[in-house]
């Protein structure tokens, strides 16, 4: 069938600065370059261009740009071109869209309307570079008080904790998902900086053990990867009830991706599909789930805490304090805008909400239930910067996750093709050739540089505020001021708007 | 400690190489029966030809830097192995502590009527190539007697030169010890394209003329006219003065694996020693140059004190004719029941050839195919199993990723 | 007197991407000029001395470069000692000047590291960039696939 799709992007390389070194044609996993040796010239299949840029940067000469496809269809508010090239690609193909990554559609983005505080005058602000600056922070239950002994001695058993040097996790990404280097360099970046990953459900490498002190595993509904000593590697486990790029629907890992490391990490055969379920199936309500939390702090002997990961939906708030009273130690809210290897683009870009608002409303609900004590609170799915980490932490969130921040520090290009297994800086693949592009040495330093920018970033903002804590901005709304929002999101985000004093 | 070497050249500065990597004091005493300056034999068919002007093998501060005393254009007539002093032509008499024979080889020339004419050479020496140098002329009938490697230097060389040149050779082909038939024909049409006429399986018996070389007679009847005749047959271990001394001799001289000779603290290198080799595990003479700088290496770590052992070799050429490559090693010529893999191309005129016996690689020849061909012999060397890549040793980028993993590693990680 | 180099290069083939940048900066840097474009335009472009082990249908690659051995064969096979260890930084340099194209080195080299010049004149091997200070292909490896160690000095 001849397709009616043009390609979304052309290749434009300067003839006078190509050298003919061939350089794009071996690097491109998409074939879009092509030496043509009778013309001596590098042709390119523009239809295949994916936009991930991997041979601009590794041109030597720099002779490659990649622009959009300026063609345009007739103007249309209604249809786009977005619109329009869907159609052709279902009516071509007759199946489900996938994309990659997260929703990247015109919502709101609240972060963006939501401003910080400084002080002025009155309580001077502090100069992180003088003064110590605290970012700890503990993910876990806190007891309700503390009781000493005669001789001052806590006697409180203080349930497991996780000690994080800054506010910031890597998230859920599996090993399937992204590649063995990918999960090392990100490994390797919390042992750094004294923060967490998370295995997602894709098991616990052998090549990952000498990280399992920082990491978390993850126990999903398909269970893959999941025995006693997986659960006792880790530093806490995660029931992952669902995530915010397909709220509601399971995972499909096609079984010719399951090579034998995927196999032997995920503990099932070669070759079958690795399918997680829409549900845990032995989860149908708040007493089910907390059968699972409690089955797993058995396992662990009660040395590790238990979290929930859901997806920011209508219900949010409800679901959080049933988790909350279910045992959990700690909740991860994941937004709308959440990343994802490969989900249906419209579930990816029309289900859940914005993790500002569920994340405001888990806090009010858990303040208002008497629970928020009880609970670490951790947003992901949208934080770009360290800006929205202190609004996050701000609006009540203990930590935040990062993932898609991780990856475009690794090298990612948001091309949006993890689906494809093709992803040309050896992030989302499998493909042995595609794998070692990401040098775990290189991986590492980037990601923990990125989370040390932060760091930096958040005491020079906290101190602008006269803060030298962290724990003393969490749920601290006075601090924010909303922009260009209608009362009812600045209701919910419980915050004043801006010019609003105290 | 005062070391005397007779010969120098390659064997030579092997072992004045190797005794100052031990010993920066001792005495090193060099003679020559030559009078140059340290240069490399295979470098003179190159000289003839113009295309080099200086054949030193080694810079001209060399005996300085690495303080060795010449004695050049001087004959050693004898050694006292009692005494241990070398007798000198002028009757110089000196004493060594360690001695090293680099004698080298000599050429071999048959005894036939005639050989006292003028214009008959041989192709060894610089002084050989000095002389034909002042002798010949654009278009010039040379007859080279031996299609071997220095008789074919030559041929090129007088090509070059724009002399019309016949080549004698005795056996059926020309390049015996390193191509097989089907290369040796290979290459014969690159100096038949040049104008060299070859006649194989023929001699000479007979060399007429006045007081110049003017016509020879060959085996076959036929006379040749000529200007100018080269011997290029081949060499024998230069022992005449030893012969009849207690220095043990075969064809050449005997060696442990220390290169020390059965007379202590005498020691001898080069071609015109017998050496273990490595592919038939008998001692013989190797003449080639490699081996004369590593033989020579080793006795003069020996002889400064260090116990280094040779470790042995084997046969291996490299060698261009015009713009054609040729690579061989091993045992060319194999008894009947090697297996042999091979790739012909008569048309670009590429051959690649081995020999394998029991999955080791026994020998091989390549022509215009010779890049990284020294992984090759560093199969034979370490008698590596071929069997599983067999077929990828005859493409022309035979590389790492063809060997097994750990060899690989090992190799290039080990070092 | 016992020379021996004091720097090697290791590939490092779990992260080599086959890219050949490092073949592509070598030719750069021996080209005379600083330009790539001007270098690859040359008519006498030369050769690289880091070749890129490759094979068809075959994940791992890896980029060699001469092993300046301790004890270097290609040295002792030398014909015209065109081929020497530099007295400084111990490398093995060729000096392409007295090098009459016999290929010994190429015979006995067992990493098949040295390769014969576009031209076919002389031998053309890895030099470590000893005019330029430190390798450009370990400089310009976009993988840090290549590792320049500096080996301790025995002497």
């Amino acid at each position: 069938m001849k397709t009616l799709y043009e390609s979304d992007f052309i290749v434009i390389r300067d003839e006078i600065r190509c050298i003919r070194c061939k350089v794009c044609v071996r690097q491109c996993a998409n074939e879009v370059h092509q030496y043509d040796e009778e013309d001596d010239r590098v042709i390119a299949e523009n239809s295949r261009c994916v936009g991930c840029h991997r041979c601009v940067t590794l041109c030597p000469t720099k002779a490659i740009t990649i622009i959009r496809n300026p063609l345009d269809f007739r103007e249309n508010y209604q249809w786009t071109a977005r619109a329009i090239k869907d159609i052709y690609k279902q009516a071509e193909t007759g199946g489900i869209l996938l994309t990659g990554m997260g929703n990247d559609k015109e919502y709101p983005i609240y972060w963006d309307r939501l401003l910080i505080n400084a002080s002025q005058v009155t309580n001077p602000s502090i100069d992180p570079l003088r003064e110590p600056m605290e970012l700890k922070t503990f993910i876990g239950r806190k007891p309700e008080k503390l009781e000493f002994d005669n001789y001052g001695r806590l006697i409180t058993e203080i349930p497991p904790q996780l000690e994080l040097e800054v506010p910031i996790m890597f998230s859920a990404m599996s090993f399937g998902s992204i590649s063995i280097n990918a999960c090392e360099s990100l490994a390797r970046a919390s042992v750094e900086v004294g923060t967490f990953w998370n295995t997602g459900e894709g098991g616990l490498h052998k090549k990952l053990y000498p990280y399992k002190e920082r990491a978390i595993v993850q126990c999903a509904s398909g269970r893959f990867g999941v025995d006693v000593e997986y659960l006792n590697a880790g530093s806490a486990i995660e029931i992952k009830i669902g995530q915010g790029a397909k709220p509601g629907i399971g995972g499909h890992l096609p079984g010719e991706k399951v090579g034998e490391e995927v196999s032997q990490t995920r503990m099932i055969p070669i070759g079958t599909d690795a399918i997680s379920p829409a549900p845990h199936h032995d989860i149908y309500s708040i007493e089910d789930l907390r059968q699972l939390i409690y089955a797993l702090k058995e396992a662990v002997n009660y040395k590790k805490p238990v979290g929930v990961k859901i997806a920011a939906v209508h219900n949010v708030s409800a679901i959080a304090s049933g988790i909350a009273r279910a045992g959990a130690d700690y909740i991860a809210i994941d937004g709308f805008r959440g990343g994802t290897g490969a989900a249906p683009t419209r579930i990816r870009d029309n289900v859940g909400i914005p993790v500002e608002l569920a994340l405001a409303s888990v806090d009010t609900r858990l303040r208002e239930e008497g629970l928020r004590n009880q609970i670490s609170l951790i947003v992901g799915g949208s934080i770009r910067n360290s800006a929205d980490v202190i609004k996050a932490i701000a609006l009540g969130a203990d930590a935040v996750y990062i993932a898609t921040s991780a990856l475009v520090a690794l090298g990612c290009h948001l091309c949006q093709n993890c689906h494809t297994g093709k992803c040309n800086w050896g992030i989302a693949t499998q493909d042995p050739n595609l794998v070692k592009r990401l040098n775990p040495d290189i991986g590492a330093k980037r990601a923990s540089n990125l989370l040390k920018a932060w760091s930096h970033e958040i005491k020079e903002m906290l101190g602008g505020m006269g803060i030298n804590a962290l724990e003393s901005l969490r749920g601290n709304r006075l601090m924010l001021r909303g922009v260009g929002l209608n009362e009812k999101e600045l209701e919910i985000l419980g915050i004043k708007h801006a010019g609003e004093g105290i | 400690m005062r070391y005397v070497i007779i010969g120098n050249s390659i064997a030579s500065a092997g072992c004045i190489e190797g005794i100052r990597r031990v010993d920066s004091e001792g005495e090193i005493i060099i003679i020559s029966d030559e009078p140059y300056h340290i240069y490399s034999r295979p470098l003179i068919s190159y000289w003839l030809s113009k295309k080099v002007k200086d054949i030193s093998y080694r810079p001209v501060d060399y005996y300085e830097k690495y303080r060795v005393t010449p004695i050049l254009g001087k004959k050693v007539i004898q050694v006292d192995f009692e005494s241990k002093e070398v007798i000198l032509e002028n009757g110089e008499k000196i004493k060594y502590d360690k001695l090293l024979i680099a004698t080298g080889g000599k050429p071999f020339i048959p005894n036939i009527p005639g050989l006292d004419k003028k214009n008959i050479f041989t192709f060894i020496r610089f002084d050989d190539v000095k002389k034909i140098n002042e002798v010949i002329f654009d278009g010039a009938k040379v007859i080279v007697i031996g299609a071997g490697l220095s008789g074919l230097k030559a041929v090129e060389a007088l090509i070059k030169r724009n002399c019309k040149v016949t080549v004698v050779e005795l056996a059926g082909r020309i390049l015996g010890s390193i191509l097989d038939e089907d290369g040796a024909r290979m290459v014969q049409e690159i100096f038949e394209e040049k104008g060299v006429i070859f006649l194989l399986e023929n001699s000479v018996v007979e060399i007429f003329g006045e007081e110049k070389v003017r016509e020879i007679l060959l085996k076959s009847g036929e006379a040749l006219p000529a200007d100018i005749l080269i011997f290029a047959i081949g060499v024998v271990p230069n022992v005449d003065i030893f012969r009849g001394t207690k220095l043990k001799i075969n064809r050449g001289i005997l060696v442990n694996e220390r290169m020390e000779t059965n007379i202590p603290d005498v020691y001898s290198a080069g071609d015109v020693v017998e050496a273990l080799d490595l592919l038939t595990n008998e001692d013989r003479v190797i003449p080639i140059l490699p081996n004369a700088y590593m033989q020579g290496e080793i006795a003069g770590l020996n002889m400064a004190g260090r116990e280094v052992k040779y470790s042995g070799s084997f046969s291996m050429n490299s060698i261009g004719f015009f713009d054609v490559h040729i690579m061989s090693a091993g045992i060319i010529n194999p008894p009947a029941e090697v297996e042999v893999i091979k790739r012909i191309d008569l048309e670009r005129k590429i051959y690649r050839k081995l020999y394998i016996r029991g999955g080791k690689i026994l020998g091989f020849m390549f022509i215009n195919s010779i890049d990284r061909t020294g992984m090759i012999v560093d199969l034979i060397k370490n008698r590596i199993d071929v069997s599983n890549f067999k077929d990828r040793l005859l493409s022309d980028n035979f590389g790492f990723l063809d060997l097994p993993k750990e060899f690989r590693k090992e190799k290039i990680l080990g070092v | 007197m016992e020379l021996k180099t004091k720097k090697r290069i290791y590939p490092k083939e779990d992260v080599c991407i086959g890219c050949h940048l490092c073949e592509i900066y070598c030719i750069l840097a021996h080209s005379g000029t600083r330009d790539l474009i001007k270098a690859f335009k040359k008519l006498d472009k030369p050769s690289p001395r880091v070749l890129v082990e490759e094979k068809d249908g075959y994940y791992i690659t890896f980029a060699l470069q001469c092993r300046h051995c301790d004890d270097p064969l290609c040295i002792k096979a030398c014909i015209t000692g065109a081929m020497h260890r530099d007295e400084n930084t111990g490398y093995i340099i060729c000096d392409e000047e007295r090098c009459v194209g016999c290929w010994s080195c190429i015979l006995v080299c067992p990493y098949g590291a040295i390769r014969r010049s576009e031209d076919g004149k002389a031998v053309s091997k890895c030099d470590l960039c000893i005019e330029k200070g430190n390798p450009v292909c370990v400089e310009n490896c976009p993988n840090e696939a290549l590792e320049l160690k500096e080996l301790e000095d025995l002497a």
